[in-house]
């Protein structure tokens, strides 16, 4: 049976057929949701894009955290399925408390584009299973809003519990305290990510492949459940 | 003051009307009335005098564009032409492809972030209104002196713009320029540039047919978006209570764009519209008349129905708002109703104003009042026509006579002197790298983009079975045209369609984005008829039809224009991106071989401009069997696989793109100076129909021959190697010391 | 410390699409009988010395000539008392 890797849709998503493509690059079947639609269809695991849903208004995430997909998804991934937040799918995921801290301005005040290097910290997840922990990747960073903070006792457990998935290495490009690229919850099925995997899932148009093991590795955490 | 109807105008056909505080000639509005027989209603006269403004009519350009109609080459690629929003071309396996450059030059200056951004909208709508996908957007800027005050309010501000409007709406932005010149100083142009892609079946025409059909329009509400000069009808039309100023700036929302581009494209999936336009400069009133006049003539609307965001509007601003995110389509009855079904899915407001009737006549109403009742060709199509004087400059000749001659401008002799040049040239703001703005572009974005910036074409993968794809690039150098218009044309074109060719693709078609100073100047309508002939028969000499693009007059402050700037865009099909060929020298040992022919060729050039700030001589000759010549050999070696890096030489001549091209890849190069060639000349000369290429040593034989064979002259001028830059005999630089003049360069100076 | 406010908010006139999303989706929420919705921003200036006609016509300076865009924007001035 192929596995079935949900991509929400809300309006202002703009990630979402490259979320698909790795999805189907990495051997499973994407399935689109559709964000007024409280049914996740039978899904293994589910991916929130990146994009500028509702536009960033508000605050980025802010609006779409609460629309029906959402009521069942953070409902589902209490119970342990994997979802993976990538840059706005991050802010959503924040926004929704599934994971701590928040997204903020980047430091530089400007929208970073550029191919950026990260080391995985925590190979364990449902989402980096296919990595070693300490491995260096590169692909490509995205955003305006992609500064994680989060109060100083946050941070330090975050550490002390490895919850910290990916550190920006080199560069840190948008002020992320303790250089934090991504993190995940306590149960390691929920991550959320400021870069984007999902654009380094093919030689030609990406930087590198590096990305497509976030993909592989749920199909693994899901085939071996 | 009570409503004008069409009733009142006939009752009272001496009222004063404020024709010329709306731009209307006192000949024009004779015409008007002798068009109506009557005066006309404040309504109609709102519409005529946008209409015929010189944005939408292009009265004083028009018997010049003529040219690229007359001219243009027999293309069998092309399936929509000059005229419609957009032209279209055929890249084969069913795929359509249209595209199209716009200038937003004078809002951009006024609120730089929302001008840039208003223009990025513009031209998305624009190519959406065809039937496409949109898949990518590219700016060329020109931007006053780097280091002007000014420019640190501007440039900046429209970099966040054209990023905050396109990362929103998930285009990958893939290229464009950054010039900066005094001339544009207090007159930046912001150029923009969209790429759709569609079906063959999916074209889609802005027409008006079938009586009985209903005209609907969709998106955001209607406010007082940019209706300025209107407000002096609708001053004596409404009491105190409403906004004294009506704002001259639009404010774009790219989420509401976003949300239009996803509910269109699922409207024409379904099939449900048999004409769409969307809404630009003169807002309805152009929608409507556009629409009536393409189809049989005949449309009615109720203009009350409008939905609005501000309720004090009076028939006379709604017509003329320029709101934007809005777009109207014709709808068979029997379809209203699904199509209203997808646009409340997307959370998008769709309104039935109104339908087409069988008459031949645009009718309005408002609350039941006729206020509008005209024939809608002559708003839309039948505007005035000026062929206003020109003449060539009585500076032109002095001008031309000031060649730079090493008497006139000091070379650099030494081999410590032609590196100080090399590294003044690379460091330069026009030179130097622009990733600090493109980096806030988001490139990757719809996860097709093969090629973008700094390569010297964008270029996208359309389909992810066969590969497919397209390439753009755009081009334009004010500095040549200046000193010779119609050479400055041609150049401008074979530069992109060089750029096209140096990554694989094959050039198909042109648009172009014609931005020049005031037509009522004859020293500037003769720079624009001669930029426009230059630019007809050079798109027949290489087989590139013109399009469709857009003229930008009155870029001057005071008596001063700016520099011609005709912006040309070419685009290319390629069959196979994965042979797409990069500038980056990516492999040492590889063999560099110099196309083309060098020629002491300095006017206008960016040495000239960066060491000695002169202007004037002539610039470099065209020749454009030479340049179809180089662009076959080119896409052939990218197909065959003979080359493995190409960059296309241009201002800052042979310097400047092996510095581009070592920087990108990474390596350094050593490069014998030709015998027989000055070293100068060799690096910094800007002689067309040249490029570098990087060459395996296993195709260097293949390569040679088909050179040899098609009569190109190849000249081996060194190898990839080592980290640094060495011209024997000359110089030596090291990547870290090119790196260090290369970048940083803009930050520092506006960041 | 003194404290100044500079409330900058679009002109009525112009279009604020942060507004509107938000008004858009209150009503998902539950949340009706919102009419409409702008969103501006506000600035708090401590000053060092004494909340005189001076300072506040710098700070009007301040506002007209950098924390507003007055093409597209409006704003006011206040003094916050102490205690507030």
């Amino acid at each position: 049976m192929t596995t079935r890797v949900g991509v929400v849709t809300f309006p202002g998503s703009l990630d979402d057929r490259d979320a698909q493509r790795a999805v189907r690059l990495a051997g499973a079947e994407p399935v689109a949701l559709w964000h007024r639609d409280k049914d996740l269809h039978q899904v293994d695991a589910v991916v929130l894009p990146g994009g500028f849903s509702y536009g960033d208004y508000l605050r980025c995430g802010a609006i779409s955290r609460f629309s029906p997909v959402m009521d069942t998804i953070i409902e589902q991934a209490k119970l342990g399925m994997p979802v993976l937040g990538i840059c706005n799918g991050f802010q959503v995921l924040c926004e929704s408390h599934l994971l701590p801290g928040a997204l903020t301005r980047n430091d530089s005040l400007h929208f970073i584009c550029r191919d950026q290097k990260l080391r995985i910290e925590n190979a364990e997840t449902a989402w980096t299973r296919d990595y070693s922990a300490g491995q260096e990747i590169t692909v490509p960073l995205k955003n305006g809003e992609g500064r994680f903070v989060a109060d100083e006792r946050v941070l330090d457990a975050l550490e002390a519990e490895g919850r910290i998935v990916a550190r920006y290495l080199d560069v840190n490009p948008n002020g992320s305290y303790r250089d934090i690229a991504g993190i995940t919850n306590a149960a390691g099925n929920v991550v959320g990510l400021m870069p984007h995997p999902e654009h380094a899932v093919e030689e030609l148009t990406g930087p590198t492949t590096e990305g497509l093991g976030f993909f592989t590795s749920v199909l693994k955490q899901l085939v071996n459940a | 003051m009570s409503l004008d109807t069409v009733k009142n105008a006939e009752q009272t056909p001496d009222a004063a009307q404020p024709w010329a505080e709306l731009g209307l000639k006192e000949d024009e509005y004779a015409r008007i009335r002798e068009i109506l027989g009557r005066r006309p209603t404040g309504a109609e006269l709102a519409m005529y005098s946008v209409m015929w403004s010189e944005h939408c009519s292009y009265k004083s350009s028009k018997v010049h564009l003529k040219q690229f109609g007359e001219k243009a080459p027999k293309n069998d690629a092309m399936l929509v032409g000059i005229g419609e929003n957009a032209g279209v071309v055929d890249v084969g396996q069913g795929y359509a492809v249209t595209f199209k450059v716009e200038s937003h030059n004078h809002p951009s200056y006024i609120e730089p972030y929302q001008g840039a951004a208003t223009g990025i909208g513009g031209i998305v709508r624009d190519i959406l209104a065809m039937g496409a996908r949109p898949v990518a957007v590219m700016d060329p800027l020109r931007f006053g002196a780097a280091d002007h005050p000014d420019t640190r309010r501007v440039l900046p501000g429209i970099v966040a713009g054209i990023g905050g409007y396109g990362n929103c709406l998930g285009l990958p932005n893939i290229g464009g320029e950054v010039v900066f010149d005094s001339c544009y100083q207090g007159n930046p142009l912001v150029n923009a540039l969209c790429v759709g892609v569609m079906k063959h079946e999916d074209i889609h025409l802005a027409k008006a047919s079938g009586p009985g059909n209903k005209v609907i329009l969709y998106g955001a509400r209607t406010g007082g978006d940019g209706i300025g000069g209107v407000s002096v009808l609708a001053s004596e039309t409404f009491d105190d209570t409403k906004p004294t100023k009506r704002p001259a700036v639009q404010v774009g929302d790219p989420f509401q764009e976003k949300l239009l581009i996803e509910c269109t494209l699922e409207i024409f999936r379904e099939d449900l519209v048999a004409g769409i336009q969307d809404l630009g400069g003169a807002g309805l009133s152009c929608a409507t008349s556009e629409l009536a006049s393409a189809g049989t003539g005949g449309m009615r609307i109720e203009l009350d129905t409008v939905p609005l965001r501000d309720h004090t509007l009076s028939p006379e601003e709604i017509l003329m708002s320029e709101s934007q995110e809005r777009m109207c389509a014709i709808v068979e009855p029997g379809k209203v109703d699904r199509f209203l079904e997808i646009c409340e899915k997307w959370d998008v407001i769709a309104t039935v104003i109104g339908e087409v009737t069988d008459g031949e006549r645009l009718e309005i109403f408002w609350h039941g009042d006729l206020v509008v009742d005209v024939p809608p060709r002559t708003v839309a199509h039948e505007g005035p026509t000026y062929h206003r004087p020109y003449a060539r400059p009585d500076w032109q000749d002095a001008l031309q006579l000031d060649a730079p001659t090493a008497e006139r401008l000091a070379r650099p002799g030494t081999g410590a002197e032609l590196k100080d040049a090399l590294l003044k040239v690379a460091g330069s703001p026009n030179q130097a790298s622009k990733a600090w703005i493109t980096d806030q572009y988001d490139r990757f974005v719809l996860g097709n983009t093969v090629l973008s910036h700094p390569e010297d074409s964008g270029m996208i993968r359309i389909d992810e079975e066969t590969n497919l794809g397209v390439s753009v690039a755009t081009d334009g150098n004010g500095r040549y045209t200046k000193l010779d218009p119609y050479t400055g044309a041609q150049l401008a074109l074979a530069e992109a369609y060089r750029n096209v060719a140096a990554g694989g693709a094959k050039p198909l078609a042109v648009s172009d984005c014609l931005n020049f100073g005031s037509p009522e100047d004859p020293d500037v309508m003769w720079q624009f008829a001669e930029a426009t002939r230059g630019l007809a028969d050079a798109c027949q000499v290489l087989g590139t039809p013109v399009t469709g693009g857009n003229v930008s007059l009155y870029n001057q402050t005071g008596e001063v224009a700016i520099h011609p700037t005709p912006v040309v865009a070419v685009l290319g099909v390629i069959d196979d991106v994965t042979r797409r060929t990069p500038i980056a020298f990516g492999e040492q040992g590889q063999l560099l071989y110099l196309l083309g022919d060098t020629a002491d060729e300095l006017g206008g050039s960016a040495w000239s401009q960066v060491v000695h700030n002169h202007l004037g001589g002539l610039p470099p000759k065209v020749d454009l069997q030479r340049e179809k010549l180089l662009g076959d050999i080119l896409i052939a070696a990218s197909r065959d696989g003979m080359v493995d890096a190409a960059h296309d030489l241009s201002d800052g001549g042979l310097a400047q793109a092996l510095v581009e091209s070592c920087l990108k890849g990474g390596n350094g190069a050593r490069v014998v100076v030709p015998e027989g060639l000055d070293p100068f000349v060799f690096l910094f000369s800007e002689s067309a129909g040249r490029a570098v290429v990087a060459v395996p040593r296993s195709e260097e034989l293949r390569f040679n021959d088909m050179c040899g064979a098609r009569g190109l002259p190849a000249t081996r001028i060194g190898v990839v190697d080592g980290d640094a830059l060495e011209v024997q005999g000359q110089f030596t630089v090291t990547l870290a010391e090119l790196h260090e003049a290369h970048t940083g360069v803009i930050e520092a100076l506006l960041a | 410390m003194a404290r100044v406010v500079v409330d900058v908010m679009l002109k009525p006139e112009i279009l604020d699409p942060q507004g509107q999303a938000v008004q858009r989706a209150l009503p998902r929420l539950g949340f009706t009988g919102i009419a409409d919705v702008r969103q501006g921003k506000r600035f708090e200036l401590e000053l060092e010395g004494p909340v005189d006609d001076a300072a506040l016509a710098r700070i009007r300076e301040a506002a007209e000539t950098f924390l507003a865009n007055t093409v597209i924007e409006d704003f006011t001035v206040r003094i916050e008392e102490d205690g507030k």
